[in-house]
């Protein structure tokens, strides 16, 4: 299994995402050191705003994933449109212009899945607003495979669809607002030790 | 370590068993894929068999050809649209097409070629540009189902308006329909696109140089590879484009990794056209 990071966060998120994703990475400061992926379903022919826009909200680096990336503490990678985002159990991204699955390219349950194969109980899934049910079965797997699995309160939700389909199929740890998701993110961070005493040489 | 652990290290273990018996018996190399999506097809083609682990794919294949073909299929990915990212075919009408004609003649190579879209598309690009006549496309694939059916150029009623949609927004000159004809569900393209397309079998990963070009198309294919494999391929690229040669890439694919960047100048960074710089070869004196 992969011992780079304590941990990394996947997020999906469909309609109503760039709000949600605003409000959650704004709360996060530069020692937040996990690794962050983020899939935004948006139009196929979306250029590279949703980045650069999250990047000026945001302390934490927000770059769009690049094929062959290697993942990176304290930085936020979000899917090109129109390419599915996957991880390999050697911490690099891989991008892949397969057809879409459930009519979603970059999907979110094939993200959450190799990310589950990936790294395994490191895995901290979670889902935010969104029309469609994308991400559901994806976080099931990462429950499987002892990842730890939010979901952002539906009621709270622009889209309350996706957090549902994801509550309906998975036993989820956490269900919060935003806030409440960014708080336990914070507190997840805290509990790990920090990744700098675990790669110092002796 | 709980069950999915375990499961998880020997799946990974039969997968490398099922590669490797593929490359004994077969030739094809598969190793230095990416290895998560590579794995996931797999997956799915031992659920459609009703199998229950790479293993006894394995068996299947090395015993069957006819399952290893179809396994092949089903190992590479044959997503493609005529003129699909139109702001690539774009940018090579406006930048690449003037530099083309200073060449008396014109050889291009179609790397992953799939099945065809994407020939066709350069072809009546080079028809519209008054190029077509002096090149000689190659458009190769390591699949001999997807070879054959490009070579048809038979394509699905159903996926002709995003065709147009993208032939127009690539700057067409004309309407698409002036280039194939439409009978019973299906489209045939013109006779005349493929006159001057040889479609071969070519694999990128185990075969070499077989001509020196002056453009390289290999668009949305080194994705599935891995590092090592993109730079044997980027070599193979390099070796094979003559010395202002043109290199074009999938709008998420990039030299940036490797040492062949220096040899390669940016004409458009967008949509990921590259062009070969002849350096001036310093001999030691004698």
């Amino acid at each position: 299994m992969n011992e780079d990071f304590i941990g990394v966060v996947i997020i999906g998120t469909s309609w109503g995402g760039l709000d949600a994703l605003t409000r959650l990475l704004s709360k996060l400061s530069v020692d937040f050191l996990m690794p962050i992926l983020i899939v935004q379903h948006r139009h196929r022919l979306s250029d590279n705003h949703l980045n650069v826009f999250l990047d000026k909200h945001c302390a934490l680096h927000v770059k769009e994933a690049q094929d062959k990336d290697k993942l990176t503490p304290a930085t936020v990678y979000i899917a090109p449109a129109n390419y599915h985002l996957l991880v390999e159990k050697d911490s690099s991204l891989s991008l892949s212009a397969e057809a879409p699955i459930n009519y979603s390219r970059p999907s979110i349950d094939l993200l959450f899945e190799t990310a589950a194969e990936a790294f395994h109980e490191k895995t901290i899934g979670i889902v935010l607003t969104g029309a469609n049910s994308d991400g559901a079965q994806g976080l099931k797997l990462i429950k499987e495979y002892g990842g730890f699995t939010m979901v952002q309160l539906p009621e709270s939700a622009e889209a309350p669809t996706m957090p549902e389909a994801a509550i309906k199929l998975v036993d989820v740890d956490f269900i919060a607002e935003i806030d409440g998701i960014a708080q336990r993110l914070i507190e997840l961070n805290m509990e790990l030790p920090i990744t700098e005493n675990k790669t110092k040489p002796p | 370590m709980n069950s999915n652990h375990s499961n998880c290290k020997n799946n990974s273990l039969e997968i490398d068993l099922l590669l490797e018996g593929i490359y004994r018996k077969y030739g094809y190399d598969f190793r230095n894929y990416s290895r998560a999506s590579l794995q996931r097809r797999i997956k799915n083609q031992i659920e459609k068999l009703q199998l229950n682990n790479p293993c006894e794919l394995l068996h299947l294949v090395i015993n069957q050809e006819d399952q290893f073909a179809k396994l092949l299929s089903s190992m590479t990915i044959n997503v493609t649209e005529m003129f699909r990212d139109p702001g690539f075919y774009r940018s090579f009408r406006e930048k690449v097409v003037p530099e083309l004609r200073s060449y008396p003649s014109l050889k291009i190579w179609h790397a992953g070629c799939s099945t065809g879209e994407e020939v066709y598309s350069m072809s009546i690009l080079l028809k519209e540009a008054d190029l077509y006549e002096k090149s000689q496309i190659y458009a190769t694939d390591i699949d001999q189902k997807v070879l054959s059916d490009a070579k048809k150029g038979i394509f699905p009623i159903e996926s002709i308006s995003q065709f147009s949609e993208n032939y127009l927004a690539s700057g067409g000159q004309n309407s698409l329909s002036d280039y194939y004809v439409s009978k019973y569900n299906r489209v045939i393209m013109d006779n005349s696109l493929k006159e001057n397309v040889v479609f071969a079998n070519h694999d990128l990963v185990t075969d070499q140089v077989f001509g020196e070009m002056q453009v390289i198309i290999c668009r949305n294919v080194l994705i599935y590879f891995n590092q090592k494999l993109q730079a044997r391929v980027f070599d193979l690229f390099n070796d094979s484009l003559d010395r202002s040669g043109i290199l074009c890439l999938g709008t998420q694919e990039s030299l940036h990794l490797y040492p062949i960047k220096k040899d390669f100048e940016k004409v458009d960074e967008k949509n990921k056209i590259y062009k070969k710089t002849s350096h001036l070869k310093v001999l030691p004196l004698q």
